[in-house]
């Protein structure tokens, strides 16, 4: 086995113990897909997007950089700020302020010679099919979930049957505190971002009138300073969580409001986290996950060993709280995702509902977790957010019960909202038994 | 009325200094206690072969601030470094790795030391470990000559310093830990469900008349507050009925929980204008799950249990608290109660109230507890926060390593241990399939070790052969079973190369590793932990 040939591209020497490894086949390479000598010279003729350049971002690039790719891309909008620099680890205290996506593809040129490296500080939703359509794969190191969903949504509408160049292999990793995950997508193949949607359920809202008159516990009372006083007060146009002024006030107003009543536990550092939903993470995490994320990229650029994806397992959970811990397993394909699948997915409601309660409860739903929808049926617009006309002529309908908007128990609905331009989300109308 | 309040708070409210913005991210994990314990380790990294993993793993731990480390590393830079090893450059080529190591990885972190051997002064690895201050822990990467890895044993018996061993060659992984001796960890981070412990069973005179006088006219309150009453007082309510119907028993077979489920969904009123309480579904819901009587965690047993052969050890403040724990619970027949109240629908004062309740028997708890401690010989020197700390995690205190240390463990050598780790995870493939569990990593361990002291020079000894032959000699039989015969392969394929994904990957668990053993956070892996970077996967295993 170790005297297979290899079949090195540019600077053999530098890639030795790649080329040993992507270019030679083991014991568990397919030889039916495996072509040693082509290898190197495709993969250096690939181009590879990365989404982020955050914690995974900055891994991300490094090891691509290091992976035998020579033609990345990078998008981010975000600029360095010092909390990045415990792990973010391409930037520096003189940095802060600056473009991480500048910075980052900066760092991994200057370090890694022969690689090139294109940034894009700007949003994913700047760019359309075209630019996306150029990339043979796309990893992504995000903390969004909507991110997420819309540039998985975006490689699903890409695919185009006749065209196998529109099939782009999405790889996207996660972390939180010493957990993470990295999955593999093969767009309408394999289970999509949106099939998995449950797997990220949003944390259960407080409700109101805890907030306004039952608070219990510090996090109630900085919801409060931030739900009700901030905009009771005004005290600034517009709210910056990034402001530290911003946050100080809403501190003092949550403090007040815990010495009220007899709450223990309000910290600067608690609003901090509760007011921008902050997420531990540390250099470590983003470590593994990156790594196994583009591992399965030069797997899957090379075929030199089976990847994660197809036909079995294309999920892995990692954890390292207790002992290290992974489940590598096959999540299943919905037909009733919303974005890859053919059928409408079942929308449990009570009949009894007015139409803005069922809008309202879109956010909270696992299976949905949409913030702004607009909702039709068959032959009639029920609710539309916008344009401003159109919302208008909707809104009498919010307060109507929906058994009186003449919906009915199977009928089929149609959601869009603005954050997934391109999706509509198909939903079936179940009614709970009164 | 704002005034006052004002008047009340520092003009500047406890804005985070420039360091705590800095490692914000992290201290939301291990807090300033994690970071201090962080800021004073030492760490040394003896690397070797392509020298990948040893540097990933120590930027994880440059990051967020270890107080300093050391490099120990022979090699000169090469060509084939620089395609695997992001913290070396152009520049570094021919020089020697550990220096140029340490100059890029200091990069990151203006608040950590480094220093790089050999040098002038200390051109060996012996006379560096003579000369230094005590490491807090060592780290070694495969492959290591068996002179140094003596040096390095030696080391850590003496010291009693963790030794981390790690190799890392083309897809394959491992790492594997050596504690010295028992190492138990009180800070466990569990999860925040599993932290609920609430006494029903056992509630304590303060708590009763508590419930008692909220419910005492149960059926008279007004909706409002017969709406907000706190799930607790439901359920300590509806236990107490439940006594008086069942001969003074408590409801213990989950029939019976069912039932008094059944009874609390049933009193939940419906006449009102929502059609049901909140508070009465927490309560229906908390039933299994809270109505329990206390029982001793096999994690405390464990504690509870171990025979001392360490006098010294014994007397650390870990275990004259355990000890004391030990005392309370042979006396009350349950722990020292953690005090934490879960959220529940109820109305302000009501829920401090009751949180203050919990809160003030755990400290009545930890109280008998620091005082049982003090009376032992040594004890005037327990720190109570330490008890605190004690008695808020006891049933998530957690003993790694126990058998090692233990006066009771029978002496097995690593020999030993390892055939018949081979034997029981063997015979677990043989029904892997029918299980539906993934097979067993161990071949990848065995492979790799087979190469731990093998030099990128001696390339012969990287074929698959002369690995199964190594594999023979110490797990005779091992080298005809099919996965180690392709795990053998696939180490050879690699010769010795790092990929670096997959020593990013290890230096990624390495680094969290090292953090929980340096911080007495979270729990580490005990003691070997195998990654297949073709399957996806790590399986951890005790060898």
């Amino acid at each position: 086995m170790a005297t297979t040939e290899v079949f090195p591209a540019s600077e053999p020497a530098r890639w030795l113990y790649l080329d040993r490894i992507r270019t030679r086949p083991g014991p568990f390479t397919d030889p039916e897909i495996f072509s040693g000598q082509a290898v190197a010279e495709a993969m250096e003729a690939m181009k590879v997007l990365v989404i982020g350049a955050g914690g995974l971002g900055c891994e991300l690039l490094k090891n691509l950089a290091l992976s035998g790719f020579k033609d990345i891309h990078v998008i981010d909008m975000d600029t360095i700020d010092i909390s990045n620099l415990n792990r973010q680890f391409l930037f520096r205290q003189a940095d802060v302020g600056h473009s991480k996506a500048e910075v980052a593809a900066r760092f991994v040129e200057k370090r890694v010679k022969g690689v090139k490296i294109t940034p894009h500080n700007c949003r994913i939703q700047d760019f359309d099919e075209d630019f996306y359509m150029q990339f043979q794969l796309v990893v992504c190191g995000l903390d969004s979930i909507e991110a997420r969903r819309w540039i998985n949504a975006t490689l699903v509408n890409m695919v185009d049957e006749e065209v196998p160049d529109s099939y782009k292999p999405l790889i996207d990793g996660g972390t939180e505190g010493f957990k993470g995950q990295a999955r593999v997508i093969f767009p309408t193949v394999t289970s999509c971002i949106e099939c998995q949607l449950d797997m990220h359920a949003p944390r259960a809202a407080v409700p109101l009138c805890t907030l306004a008159s039952i608070p219990r516990q510090p996090e109630h009372c900085i919801e409060w300073a931030h739900v009700i006083a901030w905009d009771q007060d005004k005290p600034f146009p517009e709210l910056d969580k990034d402001d530290p002024e911003h946050i100080t006030w809403l501190f003092q107003r949550a403090l007040e409001r815990a010495k009220e009543f007899n709450i223990p536990g309000v910290t600067y550092s608690l609003t901090q986290g509760v007011v921008k939903n902050i997420i531990p993470a540390i250099a470590a995490t983003n470590s593994v996950i990156a790594a196994a994320c583009c591992n399965e990229a030069v797997k899957i650029a090379s075929n030199c060993a089976p990847f994660l994806g197809l036909p079995e397992e294309n999920y892995m959970m990692y954890s390292g709280n207790d002992s290290v811990y992974t489940y590598t397993f096959k999540h299943e394909k919905k037909d009733d995702c919303p974005v890859c699948g053919q059928l409408a997915r079942d929308l449990t409601v009570d009949p009894s509902w007015t139409l803005g309660e069922l809008v309202e409860s879109f956010a909270a739903r696992p299976e949905a977790q949409l913030k702004k929808p607009s909702l039709r049926a068959e032959g009639k617009t029920l609710y539309m957010q916008s344009p401003a006309s159109l919302e208008e002529k909707t809104r009498p309908n919010l307060d109507k019960k929906l058994v009186d908007l003449g919906l009915e128990e199977g009928q089929e609905i149609g959601v869009t909202d603005p954050a997934f331009a391109t999706v509509v989300f198909k939903f079936k109308l179940k009614f709970t038994k009164q | 009325m704002t005034e006052i309040i004002m008047s009340q708070t520092p003009p500047i409210l406890h804005r985070p200094s420039e360091k705590e913005r800095k490692y914000d991210r992290q201290l939301r994990l291990w807090a300033a206690s994690g970071q201090a314990a962080l800021e004073s380790a030492n760490i040394l990294l003896v690397n070797s072969g392509a020298g990948t993993v040893g540097a990933e793993t120590l930027k994880n731990l440059v990051l967020p601030g270890i107080g300093r480390f050391a490099i120990y590393d022979e090699t000169q830079v090469s060509e084939a470094d620089l395609g695997v090893n992001f913290f070396l450059d152009e520049a570094s080529l021919g020089k020697s790795r550990s220096k140029s190591l340490t100059e890029l990885i200091l990069e990151l972190n203006p608040d950590v030391q480094g220093t790089w051997y050999p040098n002038e002064e200390l051109k060996t690895l012996d006379s560096l470990l003579a000369a230094s201050p005590v490491f807090t822990i060592i780290l070694y990467t495969h492959p290591i000559s068996p002179e140094q890895l003596a040096s390095l044993e030696a080391y850590g018996q003496k010291h009693k310093t963790p030794l981390v061993a790690i190799h890392s060659a083309g897809f394959y992984s491992y790492f594997q830990v050596n504690l010295r001796g028992a190492f138990p960890i009180v800070d466990t981070h569990p999860d925040e469900t599993a932290t609920t412990d609430l006494r029903l069973l056992g509630p304590w005179p303060e708590l009763v008349s508590f419930a008692d006088e909220l419910t005492k006219d149960i059926d008279g309150l007004d909706n409002f507050e017969h709406g907000h009453l706190p799930y607790v007082v439901i359920l300590l309510h509806y236990l107490k009925e439940w006594k008086v119907a069942h001969d003074g028993k408590y409801p213990a077979t989950f029939k019976e929980k069912t039932e008094l489920r059944k009874i609390v969904q049933a009193a939940a009123r419906t006449n009102n204008p929502e059609g049901g309480e909140e508070n009465f579904e927490e309560a229906a819901a908390a039933v299994v799950k809270t109505v329990v009587v206390p029982s001793l965690p096999s994690g405390l047993k464990e504690v509870f249990e171990y025979e001392h052969t360490d006098p010294v050890e014994q007397r650390s403040g870990f275990w004259l608290i355990a000890d004391a724990v030990k005392q309370f619970y042979e006396k009350h027949q349950c722990l020292p109660l953690p005090g934490k109240l879960p959220d529940m629908k109820a109305e302000s004062k009501v829920y401090i109230q009751l949180q203050s309740i919990y809160k003030a028997k755990a400290r009545k708890d930890a109280a008998e507890v620091l005082q049982i401690a003090q009376a032992a010989p040594g004890g005037d020197l327990i720190d109570p926060a330490e008890v605190d700390l004690f008695c808020k995690n006891a049933a998530f205190v957690k003993l790694i390593n126990a058998t090692s240390g233990a006066a009771t463990a029978v002496k097995i050598s690593k020999a030993d241990r390892l055939k018949s780790a081979a034997d029981r995870e063997f015979a677990a493939d043989e029904t892997a399939a029918l299980s539906l569990s993934p097979f067993s990593l161990l071949p990848i361990y065995l492979a790799l070790q087979a190469t731990a002291h093998v030099g990128e020079s001696s390339a012969s000894s990287f074929d698959a052969d002369s690995i199964l032959a190594s594999i023979a000699a110490q797990v005779p039989g091992a080298e005809k079973q099919e996965r180690v015969i392709q795990a053998a392969q696939e180490v050879a394929r690699a010769q010795g190369g790092e990929l670096h994904n997959v020593a990013a990957l290890m230096g990624g668990i390495v680094a969290q590793e090292t953090i929980k053993i340096v911080t007495k956070q979270y729990i580490p892996a005990d003691n070997t932990c195998v990654y297949d970077g073709i399957g996806g996967r790590v399986q951890v295993l005790r060898l």
